[in-house]
């Protein structure tokens, strides 16, 4: 499994050295990596349905408890299948979209990290490492939607997708921390039968709304939704793949998954359902409102994944099966249209829909393709869409609570619009006259129509024969959040119900809409009016407000001048250390535990106080730089003194060295100049005054404390022991110790190339000068 | 400060002072001493060559710029920690010897290298920062 998840990752980096050669009529090679994951999972489809479980482990930081711990289920699998058999599609229908693209070997490659990314999210058992695959999808899907780099929009709509989710993806790092923590492992399997602990925890709701945060952003809920359609600037075969079926439906997947985990607690379910019902109206409503097809697409799709988040917080199990059937629907209808959109893109250059009528007489597969996704998606019979609008009204009104009936009109008036949605899309531009100029569109290639109408065509035959899915998709997924899955039925025809009726209703009514209500542009230009005062714009302030204060900020406290960084960060220090020190401390200085003062400690304590009072008060320069050097040499007799050898040797050659440094330095300046008046001086002086201070009070403390020294015996043992050595200090830096001495001199070689390359890239824009 | 006497000693000075700063680091395993200190230690040794005779000699003497030991020194610390993992199959910077001592320089294990290593980055870096401050200021 490992080797599935990593493949995509693999084949990029490939792309990026060989995908030269894999431009032009090749590209379509590159849909066989998906489609031979798509069989390498069909395969376990048998196993699966009967409960088995594939899982695979692999140690990663086990002493945190992070391992690459993955488990194919139920869930995990319908997932896998949509991820590359819809991916497999898209890779085709790219190869053909994108043709002769300076940039398609790009496009490629991003597409694999993004589909490796996926992958590894369904895939991951262990909370921590579907962290890492779910900022790889952020990340990955920032490429794909800035794709078409040269547009400021597309820029703008990636970088804003990436901040929303990339916030998101540190929420959720915040919550699975804090649900590890509680329930003492990361991985999900194991922490199913914790779920009432976790639940009773106090820190629950903090763990939830965190997890809810991440999912939230990702899955486009209400506030968060804006970034979705902002994300339709992307190439049709991105829309398609990110909004059908992976990327924003990943969120989904984290509530199904840690539904068992977390579920069942009001809390949950009660936000899980307002934020639901609130999206998917909002979102469906918004749709009246768009002429755009893929601001049309993009806002029936954020009131799909209302409709999903709102299922899942009924938490029923018919309201759980209801969800798994409809993430199936959707990827099939939706990508169906995405498919279609970028057809008649293709061809008319236009998604206008008001612009677009009759194609049906020029491209006669898509029209097809779409009519069916469209009957798909307002849930008509024999359709696969018909069985999910079904189970969605039998959870809501099987609903345990007063509020079943609200919830019932809801959901019936949300998918009403959905379904007035659907036939904007998928049925309008096929109908009626052919628009003049457009006779002369051209029919599409084959892989431009083949995989819409393959997947249309799907969505009926999963709906005339449901058996299809129930036993090798649908039951699973239930078992894997632990429902028992054993009456599951689906069927077309359940006799005449109320659920029957409110499906007759919604088909009519969404008709009715349709030949009602015709989408124009000053209708669009009513809705933009309020944009103002959408969560879009208030972010976008409070970015711009962010902005400006961090610029203030900057200019106050980096404003260039060294003396300034170190005043700002010493009187900090104090303040921030006094105010503890006062606060806490006792102050008791237990003159028994000093030793005797000798006559060579004095003499050199009368030295560090001249050379101190020379540094501050001589005239030169270079004198003032000697001085603070003989105030290091003595400082390093007090560390032979104490028998601190190493300590002294180190000190001594750094004492050295800095001295050279601030001459080379002083050499090159000016004549000693009185650059500060008396005033600053004597600030100078109080600051440094009470640092010093503070410094001696702390070492005063630190004397009055109790010494463990557990850590010092042991590394004194087992030096000679463990690591060969007798000189303990040498033996902790490069052998105890010694990743710590690894990042410090990496710390080291990133300040000199940094000195380097301040002095030397001045250095040459002030020689082009000279020329 | 280009005095003769200075010049003249420091010809000398320099092979003397670099052999001093190795002894440095190997005695650093069993007393004081080690690969930081005796990295300082032959840095001080070339910039006293640079006092002496001008930044160009030395650089001339040294061939290569000094920010070429950076990497090379992080590469031979990381190498020396990665073998366990490689070779030996154990935790990353496990510390591994050899049987019996060399000798001179005593008993060989990972760890030397290991100081070998930050002996050369430390030389690169302080090399780089003093070389690159002379230059330019």
């Amino acid at each position: 499994m490992l080797i599935a998840i990593l493949i995509g990752f693999v084949f990029a980096l490939f792309l990026a050295f060989a995908g030269k050669f894999l431009k032009g009529k090749l590209s379509i090679l590159i849909s066989l990596i998906p489609l031979g994951l798509f069989i390498y999972f069909l395969q376990y489809i048998p196993s699966i349905s009967e409960g088995k479980l594939l899982v695979e482990n692999h140690q990663w930081i086990p002493s945190f408890g992070v391992n690459l711990n993955f488990r194919l289920d139920g869930l995990a699998l319908l997932f896998s299948l949509m991820i590359t058999g819809i991916g497999t599609l898209v890779f085709a229908y790219t190869s053909s979209y994108l043709k002769n693209h300076i940039y398609l070997d790009r496009f490629y490659a991003y597409l694999l990290v993004f589909m490796g990314a996926m992958l590894g999210l369904v895939l991951s058992d262990n909370l921590i490492t579907l962290f890492v695959f779910w900022e790889l999808t952020s990340i990955s899907s920032f490429f794909l939607i800035g794709f078409n780099n040269t547009n400021p929009d597309s820029r703008r709509s990636a970088q804003t997708a990436l901040a929303v989710t990339g916030i998101g993806g540190l929420l959720f790092l915040a919550g699975a921390l804090i649900l590890g923590n509680i329930a003492g492992t990361y991985q999900i399997s194991e922490m199913i039968p914790l779920s009432e602990m976790i639940g009773q925890n106090a820190h629950y709701v903090l763990a939830v709304a965190l997890i809810f945060g991440a999912a939230f952003t990702k899955s486009a809920q209400f506030p968060f939704h804006f970034w979705l359609p902002g994300a339709m600037k992307a190439p049709t075969p991105v829309s398609t793949y990110l909004h059908s079926a992976t990327m924003v439906k990943a969120g989904i997947y984290l509530l199904f998954r840690l539904s068992p985990v977390l579920g069942g607690q009001a809390f949950w379910n009660t936000t899980l359902l307002i934020v639901g019902a609130v999206t998917m109206f909002y979102a469906a409503f918004h749709t009246l409102f768009r002429t755009d097809l893929k601001g049309v697409l993009a806002y029936s799709t954020i009131a799909a994944l209302g409709i999903l988040t709102f299922l899942i917080g009924l938490g029923t199990h018919e309201a759980l099966l209801a969800a798994g059937v409809f993430i199936l629907v959707h990827a099939l209808y939706k990508a169906t249209l995405f498919l279609m959109t970028g057809a008649i893109d293709l061809g008319t250059k236009t998604r206008d829909i008001t612009a677009l009528s009759g194609l049906r007489k020029v491209m006669l597969p898509i029209a097809v393709a779409g009519i069916l996704a469209a009957i798909s998606n307002a849930g008509i019979p024999p359709s696969v869409g018909f069985l999910g609008k079904d189970l969605i009204y039998e959870s809501t009104l099987h609903f345990d609570h007063s509020s079943a009936i609200f919830l019932t009109i809801l959901a019936v008036a949300t998918n009403v619009l959905i379904a007035y949605a659907g036939y904007v899309a998928g049925v309008k531009p096929f109908i009626g006259k052919l628009p003049t100029g457009m006779e002369n569109v051209d029919f599409p290639p084959l892989l431009i129509w083949l995989p819409p109408v393959l997947l249309a065509v799907l969505g009926f035959v999963f709906g005339i024969f449901p058996g299809l899915i129930q036993e090798s998709l649908i039951k699973p997924i239930l078992t894997s959040v632990g429902q028992n899955a054993s009456d599951v039925h689906l069927k077309l025809w359940h006799g005449f119900t109320p659920i029957l009726g409110l499906s007759v209703l919604t088909i009519s009514l969404g008709l009715l809409l349709y030949f009602l209500w015709k989408p124009t542009k000053s209708k669009e230009d009513f809705i933009e009016r309020f944009e103002r005062i959408s969560p879009k714009s208030i972010l976008e302030n409070l970015a711009i407000l962010f902005e400006r204060g961090s610029d203030l900020w900057t200019r106050i406290f980096q404003n260039g001048y060294l003396r300034n960084y170190i005043s700002v960060i010493i009187i900090f220090l104090v303040g921030l250390v006094s105010v503890t020190l006062l606060k806490n401390t006792t102050y008791n200085i237990d003159y028994s535990s000093f030793s005797r003062l000798t006559v060579y400690e004095v003499v050199t304590l009368v030295i560090m106080i001249l050379s101190i009072g020379f540094a501050v008060f001589t005239k030169s320069r270079l004198a003032a730089v000697a001085a603070t050097g003989v105030m290091g040499y003595s400082i390093c007799l007090f560390f032979v003194f104490y028998s601190a050898p190493d300590l002294a040797m180190t000190q001594f050659t750094i004492d050295t060295l800095t001295v050279i440094l601030f001459v080379l330095v002083l050499y090159k300046l000016p004549k000693y100049l009185k650059l500060s008046d008396y005033k600053t001086r004597v600030k100078d002086a109080v600051i440094s005054t009470a640092f010093g201070g503070l410094i001696t009070i702390l070492a005063l403390e630190v004397l009055a404390q109790p010494v463990n020294e557990e850590i010092s015996n042991y590394y004194a043992e087992n030096s000679y022991i463990l690591a060969h050595g007798k000189n303990v200090v040498n033996v902790i830096l490069v052998d105890f110790r010694g990743t710590d001495t690894m990042v410090e001199i990496s710390v080291l070689t990133i300040a000199a190339i940094g000195v380097f390359g301040l002095l030397k890239l001045r250095l040459k824009s002030s020689e082009r000068k000279q020329k | 400060m280009k005095t003769i006497i200075l010049r003249t000693a420091s010809n000398y000075l320099l092979p003397i002072l670099l052999l001093f700063s190795i002894f440095i680091l190997l005695r650093g395993h069993y007393l004081p001493g080690g690969g930081f200190v005796g990295g300082l230690i032959a840095s001080i040794a070339f910039v006293l060559h640079a006092f002496a005779n001008g930044l160009k000699d030395t650089k001339k003497l040294l061939k290569f710029h000094p920010g070429f030991l950076m990497p090379v020194g992080l590469a031979l610390a990381f190498l020396s920690g990665l073998l366990p993992v490689i070779g030996f199959d154990e935790a990353f910077m496990t510390g591994l010897w050899m049987h019996d001592p060399i000798p001179v320089i005593g008993s060989i294990g990972t760890a030397l290298f290991f100081d070998i290593g930050v002996y050369i980055v430390v030389q690169g870096v302080t090399l780089t920062i003093i070389f690159t401050i002379s230059e330019s200021a």
